[in-house]
């Protein structure tokens, strides 16, 4: 399989032999600044068109299909419109809070996003306890929405950052919860070594049981966390107009609506990485002409393809379910996916002790 | 220990439901889109039977109406959109009779409330659902809507409602 640290070892020793260290690291870090920024932009586009034809087939529609060959181009030409539109000053905010708070929320997500392993060797950030930093960066997103509810000066945006802060308060425990769950089996939280650790056999595959639940205790974790249908309780149009970000207009606004997006793709990226092999290939122990064949699929088609399935249960769940009262959502997480989850970690390392895993 | 068991209970109740909604939104997902493309498949567009397009004059194939010119059309329009230009002649029994001489219907006022072919005591007029009907001026809304040289069909009873209404309005097939 291709090895994408080829490329960047090559990348790297060319630099290096024109120009000192310092100026070497510093030229990469500006590559991969730009390109992450870049690829962040392109995954948001995506998701974005890819989140109204989905929707649109929910409910039997066909969507957007009138820019370009089957609308593909709809939201660049969204993008370009919301890029020229006015960022409208509001007279009784607080103005540099209310101008940080969407940069906050961008740059949570980009840290985030820099963690997510796209191919073998294809990852910008990777150390030890990768995971867990991985976790930490994507709730730093949280104070980005409670400073913009706060700095807006209007009850809506408050209400609704107040929601968002007991929402992801709540559910992040359940994220650390089944991610831990997971981490007890594989011995590491380093995210290249996750991967690797299921070479022979994905996760949800080894840890059976424990694993299936953790697994969907994640994905209902994860869909909390970006705030989307069916826990969209920060921005819910019939009580809070937009909640945090009614006073937000042009690309500041644009920067709340990407970030939610790609933090759908980022929560999508950790569900494979961690329970779905990442960019690993389907292995099943005993059948090596099969695994050899599906050697052949590049790594990164493996992952974006798991990542847009994942992406695409989680808008499953948003077109189906209708919206949760703030009580039915503390609920939910306090009664019922905590104490799942604590039972589930304990199972795990039960298994792992007795070595009932596969 | 009842409420015990009301926690599962409820836990699986609640999955089980949770997951019947989400086999009907995928049976939706792949099912046939509804939406009609307009311009793309403008031949083959269902457009319902019923649906009310403009008003339309119905002529027999030798250019005969059943248009009396009695009026009542034009009375029973909220919103005067239609016009029945008659002259009275004397006819073969040395009676006066009204006989049509320009229907006059003004589709830039129509509400499309049908009353005036509910009420016709002829079945003179029905709608179609012929939709296309933008134009760039309003004086190209102006119809006249029986034909040159047509005239009367000789009458023939109708059925009639209770309440003098037709009880089957005049549909385009």
């Amino acid at each position: 399989m291709f090895d994408f640290s080829v490329v960047t070892t090559w990348i790297d020793e060319g630099l290096r032999r024109i120009m000192p260290e310092a100026g070497a690291i510093a030229v990469e870090c500006v590559i991969i600044g730009v390109l992450l920024l870049a690829v962040y932009a392109v995954f948001a586009l995506v998701l974005i068109l890819a989140e109204r034809k989905v929707c649109a087939a929910f409910q039997c529609r066909l969507g957007p299909n009138r820019v370009g060959p089957w609308g593909l181009i709809q939201t660049v030409a969204d993008m370009l419109k919301i890029i020229t539109k006015e960022i409208i000053s509001i007279r009784h905010v607080d103005r540099f809070l209310h101008n940080l708070a969407p940069f906050l929320v961008i740059i949570a997500s980009l840290l985030a996003f820099a963690c997510i392993p796209f191919a073998k060797g294809l990852q910008i950030l990777d150390f030890n306890v990768g995971i867990l930093f991985m976790i930490a960066a994507s709730s730093i997103g949280i104070v980005g929405i409670l400073l913009a509810g706060w700095s807006s000066n209007n009850k809506f945006s408050l209400i609704g950052a107040m929601r968002s802060g007991a929402q992801m308060i709540s559910y992040e425990l359940s994220i650390g919860l089944s991610i831990l769950t997971m981490v007890v089996l594989a011995g590491t939280m380093q995210i290249s070594r996750l991967v690797e650790a299921q070479g022979d056999l994905w996760f949800i595959f080894k840890g059976h049981i424990p694993a299936c639940i953790a697994f969907i205790v994640y994905l209902i974790a994860g869909t909390a966390e970006t705030n989307r249908g069916p826990f969209d309780l920060p921005e819910a149009e019939s009580e809070l107009t937009a909640g945090y970000h009614t006073e937000y207009s042009g690309m500041h606004f644009g920067f709340y609506y990407v970030a939610e997006f790609v933090n759908m793709f980022i929560v999508a990226a950790i569900a494979t990485t961690v329970f779905l092999g990442g960019w690993m290939p389907l292995h099943i122990p005993g059948l090596d002409g099969f695994n050899r064949i599906m050697d052949y699929i590049p790594s990164l088609f493996w992952f974006l393809g798991k990542s847009a399935l994942m992406v695409f249960v989680i808008m499953w769940f948003k077109w189906t379910f209708p919206r949760l009262r703030i009580d039915q959502l503390i609920h939910l997480e306090w009664k019922y996916l905590l104490p799942l989850n604590l039972v589930n970690l304990i199972a795990m390392v039960v298994i792992v002790a007795l070595g009932w895993h596969f | 220990m009842n409420s015990f068991i009301r926690y599962f209970s409820d836990f699986f109740i609640a999955l089980k439901s949770l997951l019947a909604g989400m086999k009907t939104t995928l049976k939706v997902f792949f099912r046939k889109k509804t939406t009609e493309l307009y311009p793309e498949k403008r031949g083959s567009l269902h457009i319902a039977a019923q649906f009310r397009g403009r008003l339309e004059m119905i002529h027999t194939d030798d250019n005969r109406h059943h248009c009396v010119a009695c009026g009542i059309c034009q009375m029973n329009c909220p919103n005067g959109t239609i016009r029945v230009e008659s002259r009275t002649v004397t006819n073969a029994e040395g009676k006066p009779e009204k006989v049509l001489e320009a229907y006059h219907y003004d589709l830039g006022r129509c509400l499309f409330c049908e009353l005036c072919v509910r009420t016709c005591p002829h079945q003179a007029i029905r709608f179609t659902n012929k939709y296309e009907n933008a134009v760039f001026t309003r004086e190209k809304l102006l119809l006249t809507l029986n034909r040159p040289g047509s005239s009367l069909l000789p009458k023939t009873k109708t059925p009639q409602g209770p309440d003098g209404m037709n009880t089957n309005p005049a549909k385009p097939e």
